[in-house]
């Protein structure tokens, strides 16, 4: 069972339990599964400013920070206890594309060469966890949502908005990969 | 709809809390056990790798289209079965989900949005389950973000709709 368990999920298991999250969190009470929001009552309790868009009872929506709490406790679970034994296997293509562009460490979930705290002093680590959280945290909240809220929450209620914000979520996404990287992970 | 839905809504939030009912703090503690489990998920399908949004963008794998349109089928089919029954919360409070209106932040904020995924490899969801995970650098990220998201609240005004 263990060792079941410890081997990546394949991605229907991994895509039915993210589905039942929307029924659940509405049986529980009431809630639209959305995950940005988090980084708004964020703002909200801690830095306001006296901004209308943080004057609002950030109190009332404290189920959606415990719900992220959540999260950030069961990555640690997930990467503590049920650990896979085995280096992330990486699609060939993708492998020697990013090879190619200067990527070394494939071991993890994450490369070592962008994502670590000596990368955080290079340009190309600024630009990697700085430019690239910011773009997340600026550009969910003037879509309204992000993956959770606008492609898996937005779109099984059937709200055009949505799949409109999903395709731009993706353009972008492709536009970087393919014309921003070779560029930004040469820096 | 309550006031407070209401002024969420009217500053333009797309996730808002439709329950009327005001509950004790520790009522919340349910919503971090569903937090946990799907954390769990997150990192067991290696949803929160770098190198699996890598592969969606190279359009590599199928991976994450598997998932994203898996929870999409069962997200609509449960939404179905709700609305159909008339199906209640545990409060017992009629549940209902609001509409979503159009504006051109869906497009900008959209493409934006996707230029950080494709950088950070991460939504909002699995920068906390990076951080849970060990990656204590995606600390920095997630501060950036939230700081992202305080510059959006206090330049929303000017930017066009």
């Amino acid at each position: 069972m263990i060792e079941f368990i410890s081997q990546p999920w394949p991605w229907y298991v991994a895509g039915i339990l993210i589905g039942l999250t929307v029924p659940t969190l509405l049986l529980l009470g009431n809630k639209s599964f959305g995950i940005s929001s988090s980084l708004r009552h964020i703002c909200a309790a801690c830095i306001p400013a006296k901004i209308p868009f943080f004057q609002y009872d950030w109190k009332r929506e404290s189920w959606n920070l415990f719900f992220v709490g959540g999260v950030l406790i069961g990555g640690f679970i997930a990467a503590t206890f049920l650990t896979n034994p085995n280096d992330v296997v990486v699609a060939e293509k993708t492998h020697d594309q990013l090879f190619a562009l200067g990527i070394k460490d494939f071991g993890g979930l994450m490369p070592e060469d962008l994502f670590s705290w000596e990368s955080l002093a290079t340009l190309r680590g600024l630009v990697f966890m700085v430019l690239g959280g910011f773009l997340v945290g600026f550009g969910t909240r003037y879509a309204g949502g992000c993956t959770s809220g606008h492609a898996i929450m937005g779109i099984s209620n059937l709200q055009w908005p949505s799949v409109i914000a999903t395709c731009c979520f993706m353009v972008g996404g492709f536009l970087m990969t393919w014309f921003g990287l070779p560029f930004l992970l040469n820096l | 709809m309550s006031k407070h839905t209401e002024n969420l809504e009217q500053t333009g939030t797309a996730c808002v809390n439709q329950s009327e009912i005001t509950q004790p703090w520790y009522s919340n503690i349910k919503y971090a056990v569903v937090g946990i489990l799907f954390g769990i998920v997150f990192v067991k399908a290696e949803i929160v790798s770098w190198f699996r949004i890598q592969e969606m963008f190279r359009l590599d794998s199928f991976h994450m289209y598997g998932v994203i349109g898996t929870a999409i089928a069962v997200g609509m089919l449960s939404l179905q079965i709700i609305k159909r029954k008339k199906i209640k919360s545990i409060d017992g409070e009629q549940i209902e989900v609001h509409d979503k209106k159009f504006d051109k932040g869906q497009i900008y904020g959209g493409l934006l949005f996707g230029f950080g995924w494709a950088l950070t490899g991460a939504c909002p969801g699995p920068l906390f389950a990076q951080i849970g995970a060990g990656f204590t650098v995606v600390i920095v990220t997630f501060l950036s973000a939230v700081f992202g998201t305080w510059v959006y609240g206090k330049y929303n005004d000017k930017l066009p709709h």
